[in-house]
């Protein structure tokens, strides 16, 4: 099947079952995307279709119809994109195994409403699981983010 | 205090290999100095002035032994070698380098020296002269309890300071100028007329002298990157998804393995058919592993699907397998015989509460699991002579010594290649999935096997913290608490863990009582006991080790003798405590919260503390009743570590640590049904979300004492303080954990 993944398309021969996740990171080499549980509870497999947040490790390949983005082709470290700036002003990052899901799932999130209020970044962000704690600098680092998108 | 601080150390991994290291680690410093590892193979024209700094054609190369796995441990070892070398971090690589004895814990060893009887024990065994158990010994190289900058300060800005002076004297051969007419700066010497002689071009030269080991370190006022805001090293990366994790790592004909060990807790594997497995799309081959099988395929997911379609008999746990029996043989324990320690017996207790009125209270902690985000993955390949793994690791050298094992080769001719981890909090002290991963990669010569572990084989072989119960009495008179008999009755830490690393675990276990024993109060009649339970399921050490538990049992008492005596728990805490910085983070604590004014009904704010790692933390907890449940609406942290080196990362993991603490306290706890632990998963075990996260205000506070760690302490004082505002919001007093089992959150 074809898929589109950061603007390339790729032919890839896998099982229409088999989840995004993996078809990203074992047969594309993706790696910015993260297993972490496997069932949609913790969010570190985020990435985007059609700009749209979801879990890969829930979407089947063969499901995926749109253009697929991860957190490589969001920004890179040369090209921040605003949620990626926010984040590195804000050193949200602890171990950061969980962070390709949190900015993916912000980024989507602020698309979808740039003004957002405390009670909304909450909710938006509750199914990304952080086992760090960084959960105070990611709310700061998504009002900021909002910020400098809007001021973009 | 120093005989208390001393102590208060051994609270991680008493009686460990840590302890043990610290013997063996005197012994090796006075017999002869340690050799560098980077000169191995070293370039012609590359210098490697001391272990901590190699600067070869590459650049700059900065090995920051200590793992780092999401503490922030690279960076900050980073900044400490750049105050006195003058480099800029973004120019220079940064390493956890080869696993050395040159790279031992010297806090870990040195301050964890144990005392008394456990002492006498074993300095008697290792006084023996059994060097060759020694020699296993030496070069501890292990990252945990809150060790990293305590241990590094002075080793790694010393090596930055013999580095920049020996590169100086280089270009002081190459230039014929005087030391006072050279600057450092950015990574090059600096001549009077502003030219610039990079350390690269000076590295030849400053490889063939002598090192420059008189020099003195900088004053703290002149620093320019400790005690001051940093960026971490790592931000960058782990803002792009471009941080290369053990998971994420590939190479040429790696194929993908994932391996499935008995969940009953230690029991055997029977036997398994892979008819069906083996012929399933992409599976290479289904090969036997210690207690368990594996899947080769070509794809993780695939080795996962066929590995739930081998058909497997599974022996039973040898060990007791349910919950309510386990608390049943914990409950046993509080005897004569299971007594393991008694470090605090101050006073009469058994007089002082032998009549008149007193208190009662039984008090349970759950077994917890690590659970870090990065499930366990490991990269291995078996050569001829040689074997290469790439992993997050925390025990480096035991994990060489135990693949040497298992290999059956020499240690040196196993390679460990250290990488980021994400997330521990104590899991990656473990090598257990290495080791089987291994196993695999010997069936499969020449051949790179990444294993990656499923999120419930993870959970299913956790090494958790232990269960345990306290039993606490007191006596209260005259508006004071008068006395406090705790008895902590827990599986031993140490025994287990040590057992492992094939280390000996000698005398008590100071774990079942840390943060309990160890607490800086006068109370007049005051014993804290504790008691070995026989081993049950395999455990380890968790984010704060013993006092991630005894904090609870020992503070949430202490708020129930202030309500019975009618006292302010923050005035009593002032009134016995000994220990000057531990007063100042209460009175610091208690001036952030503004504990004593008026929060209005259905609200309550609890206070608890703990000194743990040598680190005071006081924590206030602020909540709230609402129609959904209870909501956490604040907390607020005073810590004493000495000196803050970094504010952001301090301010990271004090918060961390309090997430940490309250989202364990709330709803997660690892049960049990024939031996195999019924939670396997984060929508059974999630810890704090983000929209229950409370604001979290953090001060640290610096009085110029010993330098600390701030990981871990954190923690300790959490729950209780969570559960003490609860107590003062509803007047509903729990003494069991998870919490949730008896209040709803909102």
């Amino acid at each position: 099947m074809r898929l589109t993944v950061n603007g390339t398309e790729h032919e890839v021969d896998v099982e229409d079952d088999m989840p995004l996740l993996w078809v990203l990171r074992d047969e594309l080499g993706i790696t910015g995307p993260k297993y972490g549980c496997g069932i949609a509870q913790c969010g570190a497999c985020t990435v985007h279709v059609d700009g749209m947040a979801v879990r890969s490790c829930q979407l089947r390949a063969g499901d995926v119809n749109g253009e697929v983005t991860t957190i490589e082709g969001l920004g890179t470290p040369e090209a921040l994109h605003a949620v990626q700036a926010a984040w590195v002003a804000h050193q949200v990052a602890q171990c950061g195994y969980c962070q390709s899901g949190q900015i993916m799932q912000a980024a989507s999130f602020l698309d979808l409403n740039p003004e957002p209020t405390d009670d909304q970044i909450d909710a938006a962000m509750s199914g990304n699981l952080c086992r760090c704690g960084t959960y105070p600098r990611i709310r700061a680092a998504v009002q900021d983010a909002a910020k400098r998108l809007r001021e973009a | 205090m120093s005989r208390l601080r001393t102590i208060t150390r051994r609270s991680f991994l008493i009686g460990s290999a840590a302890i043990a290291g610290g013997v063996a680690f005197g012994t090796y410093l006075y017999k002869r100095e340690l050799d560098n590892p980077l000169l191995e193979g070293l370039a012609p024209g590359a210098a490697a002035i001391t272990p901590y700094v190699k600067i070869d054609a590459k650049g700059v190369t900065l090995i920051t032994p200590r793992a780092d796995v999401g503490q922030g441990a690279y960076s900050i070892q980073a900044h400490m070698i750049a105050e006195e070398l003058d480099v800029d971090l973004e120019e220079v690589r940064i390493t956890p380098g080869p696993p050395s004895p040159v790279y031992y814990n010297g806090v870990v060893t040195v301050e964890g020296m144990p005392i008394a009887a456990t002492s006498e024990s074993f300095w008697a065994r290792t006084g023996r002269g059994a060097s060759d158990v020694a020699g296993k010994l030496l070069g501890l190289q292990l990252t945990g309890g809150s060790t990293t900058v305590p241990d590094m300060y002075d080793r790694l800005r010393m090596a930055g300071a013999v580095a920049r002076e020996t590169l100086v004297a280089a270009a002081m051969q190459q230039t014929g100028l005087e030391r006072d007419h050279l600057k450092t700066e950015a990574g090059a010497v600096i001549l009077p007329d502003g030219a610039r002689l990079t350390y690269e071009d000076l590295a030849a030269t400053a490889a063939e002298i002598d090192p420059v080991t008189d020099v003195t370190l900088r004053d703290p006022s002149q620093w320019r990157h400790l005690g001051k805001a940093q960026l971490r090293t790592d931000i960058m990366a782990k803002s792009t998804g471009t941080q290369t994790y053990g998971i994420d790592l590939m190479m040429p004909g790696m194929v993908h393995a994932t391996t499935r060990t008995n969940p009953a807790q230690g029991g055997e594997i029977m036997g398994f058919d892979a008819g069906r497995a083996e012929k399933m799309r992409g599976v290479q081959a289904v090969l036997p592993v210690t207690g368990g099988f594996a899947v080769v395929a070509d794809n993780s997911w695939r080795a996962f699907q066929a590995a739930d379609q081998v058909e497997v008999d599974w022996g039973p746990t040898p060990y007791i397998g349910d919950s309510a029996a386990q608390f049943e043989a914990v409950a046993a324990a509080f005897t004569e015989d299971t007594q393991d320690s008694r470090f605090r017996d101050d006073g009469d207790v058994s007089a002082a509460l032998s009549d008149g009125e007193t208190m009662e209270a039984e008090y349970r902690i759950p077994y917890l699991a690590h659970a870090p985000l990065e499930p366990m993955s490991v990269v291995v390949k078996v050569e001829k002579d040689r074997i290469d793994i790439w992993t997050a690791t925390q025990i480096p050298r035991f994990m060489q010594a135990n693949a040497a094992r298992v290999a059956e080769i020499d240690a040196e001719k196993v390679h460990v290649h250290v990488l980021m981890g994400g997330g521990s909090f104590g899991r990656r002290l473990e090598d257990d999935y290495v080791m089987r991963a291994l196993e695999v990669a010997l069936q499969l010569p020449g051949t790179p096997v990444k294993m990656v572990w499923t999120r419930e084989e993870d959970f299913t072989h956790d090494f958790p913290r232990p269960l345990a119960i306290a039993r606490a009495r007191g006596k209260v008179s005259d508006g004071q608490i008068a006395a406090y008999d705790l008895a902590i009755a827990a599986p031993s830490v140490a025994e287990s863990q040590l057992g492992r690393l094939n280390q000996p675990a000698l005398g008590p276990d100071v774990a079942i009582v840390a943060g309990a024993w160890d607490q800086p109060f006068a109370i007049p009649d005051y014993r804290v006991t504790g008691h070995r339970v026989p081993a049950m399921v395999p455990v380890s050490s968790w984010r704060s080790v013993g006092a991630s538990g005894n904090g609870f049992l020992h503070e949430c008492f202490i708020d129930e003798m202030c309500h019975a005596a009618g006292v302010d728990p923050l005035q009593e805490r002032l009134r016995l405590c000994t220990h000057a910085p531990s007063a100042k983070v209460l009175e610091a604590v208690g001036e952030m919260s503004d504990w004593g004014a008026d929060l209005g009904p259905g609200r309550g704010r609890g206070l608890a503390f703990c000194l743990a790692f040598g680190v005071p933390v006081a924590e206030v907890v602020e909540v709230r009743q609402t129609e959904a449940g209870l909501k956490i609406d604040k907390v607020f942290v005073a810590a004493e570590v000495g000196r803050v080196l970094d504010p952001v990362n301090f301010e990271a993991q004090l918060s961390g640590a309090v997430i940490w603490g309250l989202g364990h306290a709330m709803n997660c706890e690892l049960t049990y049904r024939d031996g195999v632990p019924q939670q396997d998963n984060y929508h059974v075990y999630s810890g704090l979300r983000l929209y229950q996260t409370p604001q979290i205000e953090v001060r640290g506070l610096e009085t110029g004492g010993k330098l600390r760690g701030i990981g871990e302490p954190g923690v300790p004082p959490a729950a209780p303080a969570l559960a003490n505002a609860i107590f003062a919001a509803t007047g509903q007093r729990i003494r069991e954990l998870p919490l949730s089992k008896s209040v709803d959150f909102a």
